[in-house]
């Protein structure tokens, strides 16, 4: 590659102003044909408004797009597609009620390069593309079957139709948006081949990506983007995860937690035997027992669905429990309600922010104070007080570093790694005796997973008892001084820290019991 | 469609037709009733029947329309309105004023279509409560029209309702003529081809309706424009990433719902009755959006539910025919306004999903921002 570069798309200079923001500034960015181009940031930095851009969905302020050394008129994503430009976005512009086949002809009927205005009421030959779909399935190595509903297909496969409808497109340039925040370990790995395979046949890829071993792994070059502008632009070889980091936030990152060793005391949390069901009726959590001590954290490794969740919501009062007991400070409070069991000390941490930490549609503010808006510190009578409301964002925005415009915006409007920091705000500035944190850092960035990982530390440190849910292994490593294994609605081991090896967990994940 | 929802339809179907067949028979052959029944069953299904389309249409591309029912009305009182103007002020003739009719009852209907797409589309306003603000308009401004054209002091007319110039005629299917030979003369024979013809010999709206179903449902699923409708309704983003215009779909879409509606308002005014009274429509349009709901959005299925509650009107007609033979066990059955409540019956039995829940387009009712 090296000895014939031909460059097949330059940005220059691109400038995108939006309201308050200035999220492109002046970003130049190349790529080189056949190579794999990685556009490393943190959330926000600016790499997905600069992909709109070249994509046509953004209009860009200032700055041009050249493709093979020729001006691009960008005005729709038509105008980038009919450029070979294609696009896989992060949440898939799939229809899932369509087939593979409607899906990839949408737009491109019965012309490889949308042009949507002719003849309406052309008829589908769905036949034909199905057979142009097999072939580029087949050309590509990507497995897709044209017939199939995409509602009904596994994540990994759908995020293959989305490349096959690029390619369908005559796409040689394939913008990836953070392609493996959706996919399993396996599936992100298969990405890698594919992703390899199209590069072979002469496709160039950007692929954006906030997660360092990934780019490292498959990447040919690197270009880190921070608060809007290019940072610098380096390979593989040059580099490593820890400069990358700094590259990205800005600072030195610590990426291995720093903590003093715990001091754990009298038991906070004691379960006993927990039945829990899910919502299909079926015993997803089969009679759990442990303990967690102030002062430490225990943390539960496991594959996703193997009843994590499920505990998690039978220990918040969100999902009731089948039979077994927990007892929370002292207090039995099997059965009882969330705001009983809020109040008697537990911070919850949930895995789905959006759905249940945050009501997004209210102010950062409201959001802050939605577990103890009845109690006097916020109301006099049923009337909320809304000025201490108000003073409490203000302290706890500062204290918690949430960026934010003000504490009157929605919380819906606040990036991933801000709405946490306001779900953690609220729930530990509280007098609490055990946290829950399930998957705390899951789709963050660096910064605020580094955020996250110490103010966990500072609460154990503080006497109170933590209670880790994590599919990441290496965060479980990191934080925990106890590590149990769930594995399907069992705790099938229990190890200190100091006792644990990754092997030994993974094996135990996967259901495998040394045989004594 | 599935086969539960076809038989639920064919059950009903027989329930009523039987109920009909049972009384009648005292003094007309089984046939007789069945295919008039049939014929009357398409007739009265036909505004439910473009109702239906018009939602349709809508929903599709993703914009509620429950003004369906203010679109007919008013396109009903604007095409008679301008059938009698064709025929009494500019003195055209009767088939041309009757055919202006029409086609200034399918403008109307457009332009209340455009009214919700601006309302809905451009300024995203709740849809429910733009159809709302149609079916408001439309009771307001033809009651209001009625009065002042018709009956207010100076008045154009001058208190004098003038004779509408007509109704549509019949369209004379030659069913007969092609079959009657087969039957050789035999008494029997010749009677059922007679009845059969009976259920074809339709007006023109009515025949109009049932073509359109399958021309419907074809663009709609066979057609890069249904394609396109469809991706606009589900997941309207997607459909821009691939260079749709999903506000220009959405408005096209919503114009031909409103050109459709604008047809079933004809068909009161000008193919079913020659005049026009306050709230005509009652409440058909809404019916028409459970015909629609019941169909699954689909053209064919919309059609299939819009005959059920045809087949409930005519139970109403039929019976009110039969009314002296209906034994006195089923006295009941001799007030209308009981036999009448069955469409609205049928229509709290379908909407509650005890039939099967039905999908609506993903994107149905929410505006696309991009």
């Amino acid at each position: 590659m090296a000895d014939n570069i031909q460059v097949v798309l330059d940005a220059k200079g691109i400038t995108k102003k939006f309201p308050g923001v200035l999220a492109n500034d002046n970003v130049n960015f190349d790529l080189r044909k056949g190579e794999i181009h990685a556009l490393l940031g943190e959330n926000g930095a600016g790499k997905t408004t600069l992909m709109n851009v070249l994509y046509g969905l953004y209009k860009a302020d200032a700055g041009e797009v050249l493709v093979d050394g020729k001006p691009m008129v960008l005005h729709s994503p038509k105008d980038a597609i009919y450029h070979g430009v294609g696009m896989v976005h992060q949440h898939f512009m799939l229809i899932p009620v369509f087939t593979v086949t409607e899906n990839i002809m949408l737009g491109a009927e019965t012309d490889h390069r949308a042009r949507p205005n002719e003849a309406a009421l052309v008829k589908l030959d769905r036949k034909e593309v199905a057979q142009k779909v097999r072939d580029l399935s087949h050309q590509y190595g990507l497995d897709i079957d044209p017939e199939a509903i995409v509602g009904d297909l596994p994540v990994g496969v759908q995020q293959r139709v989305e490349i096959v409808k690029a390619l369908y497109r005559n796409a040689n340039i394939l913008i990836l948006d953070e392609p493996t925040a959706v996919l399993t370990p396996q599936e992100a790995e298969d990405l890698s081949h594919i992703m390899h395979e199209l590069t072979e046949k002469g496709v160039s890829i950007i692929f954006i990506t906030h997660k360092l071993k990934e780019v490292l792994a498959v990447a040919d070059r690197i270009t880190v983007m921070r608060a809007g502008r290019v940072m610098g632009t380096t390979t593989p070889g040059e580099t490593n995860e820890a400069k990358l980091a700094s590259m990205m936030v800005g600072r030195e990152v610590i990426l291995t937690v720093q903590k003093k060793p715990a001091k754990p005391a009298e038991e906070v949390l004691q379960v006993n035997d927990l039945h829990v069901r899910d919502v299909r009726g079926l015993e997803s959590v089969r009679g759990v027992s442990f303990s967690v001590r102030a002062g430490e954290v225990l943390g539960i490794a496991g594959v996703q669905g193997n009843g994590q969740t499920e505990l998690a919501e039978a220990l918040t009062g969100l999902r009731s429990i089948e039979s077994g007991q927990f007892i929370l400070n002292g207090q039995d409070l099997t059965g009882k309600s969330p705001r009983v069991i809020t109040a008697t000390g537990l911070a919850h941490i949930p895995e789905d922010r959006q759905r249940h930490g945050l009501v997004l549609s209210y102010s950062v503010a409201d959001n802050m104070a939605l577990c103890d808006y009845y109690q006097p510190r916020f109301s006099k009578g049923v009337v909320i007080q809304q000025k201490q409301v108000d003073a409490n964002a203000q302290k706890l925005i500062k204290e918690y570093d949430v960026r934010t415009p003000s504490a009157f915006v929605n919380a819906g409007k606040l990036s991933g790694g801000n709405q946490q920091k306001v779900i953690v705000a609220r729930e530990l500035s509280r007098p609490v005796k055990l946290v829950i944190a399930s998957q705390p850092t899951r789709g963050l960035d660096v910064g605020s997973i580094e955020y996250i990982h110490k103010e966990i530390i500072v609460m154990r440190d503080r006497g109170v008892g933590v209670l880790l849910i994590s599919a990441e292994l290496d965060e479980i490593l990191s934080l925990s001084d106890r590590i149990a294994v769930m594995y399907r609605g069992q705790i099938v081991a229990t190890v200190d820290r100091k006792d644990a090896t990754r092997e030994q967990l993974g094996l135990w994940m996967a259901g495998v019991h040394e045989t004594a | 469609m599935d086969w539960k929802r076809f038989g639920f339809i064919f059950l009903i179907i027989v329930v009523l037709f039987g109920v009909v067949v049972i009384i009648g028979r005292a003094t007309t052959p089984p046939v007789v009733i069945i295919t008039s029944m049939l014929a009357t069953t398409i007739a009265v299904a036909t505004p439910l029947t473009l109702g239906a389309l018009s939602g349709t249409f809508c929903e599709r591309s993703g914009v509620v329309n429950i003004g369906i029912e203010g679109m007919m009305l008013s396109a009903a009182f604007f095409g008679w309105l301008a059938a009698i103007y064709m025929f009494h002020i500019f003195h055209f003739g009767i088939g041309f004023s009757i055919f202006m009719g029409v086609i200034f009852a399918v403008l109307t209907g457009m332009l209340m279509g455009l009214l919700l797409a601006v309302l809905s589309i451009t300024f995203k306003v709740d849809q429910i409560i733009g159809g709302t603000v149609i079916n408001i308009l439309a009771v307001g401004l033809t009651g209001f029209l009625n009065r002042q054209l018709f009956f207010g002091k100076g008045s154009v007319f001058g208190g004098n309702v003038p004779n509408s110039p007509g109704v549509l005629p019949t369209i004379h299917i030659p069913i007969e003529e092609i079959f009657l030979p087969i039957c050789k003369g035999a008494a029997s024979c010749v009677q059922f081809v007679d009845s059969i013809n009976k259920v074809f010999d339709q007006k023109p709206i009515a025949i109009s309706a049932i073509l359109l179903v399958f021309v419907s449902h074809y663009v709609l699923f066979n057609t890069r424009w249904g394609l396109r409708t469809r991706a606009v309704g589900e997941h309207p983003k997607a459909a821009d990433t691939v260079g749709i215009n999903v506000i220009r779909m959405r408005y096209a879409n919503v114009l031909i719902g409103g050109m459709l509606a604008g047809l079933a308002g004809a068909y009161f005014t000008i193919e079913s009755v020659p005049s026009f009274e306050p709230l005509l429509t009652n409440g058909r349009g809404f019916i028409s959006l459970a015909a629609m709901i019941f169909g699954n959005w689909t053209p064919i299925g919309a059609w299939t539910a819009a005959l059920v509650f045809g087949a409930s009107n005519a139970l109403n007609i039929k019976l009110q025919l039969f009314r002296d033979v209906i034994p006195a066990q089923w006295a009941f059955l001799q007030q209308s306004y009981v036999v009448g409540l069955v469409p609205y019956i049928l229509t709290m039995i379908i909407l509650t999903g005890i039939i099967g829940r039905t999908t609506p387009p993903a994107a149905d009712g929410q505006p696309y921002e991009k």
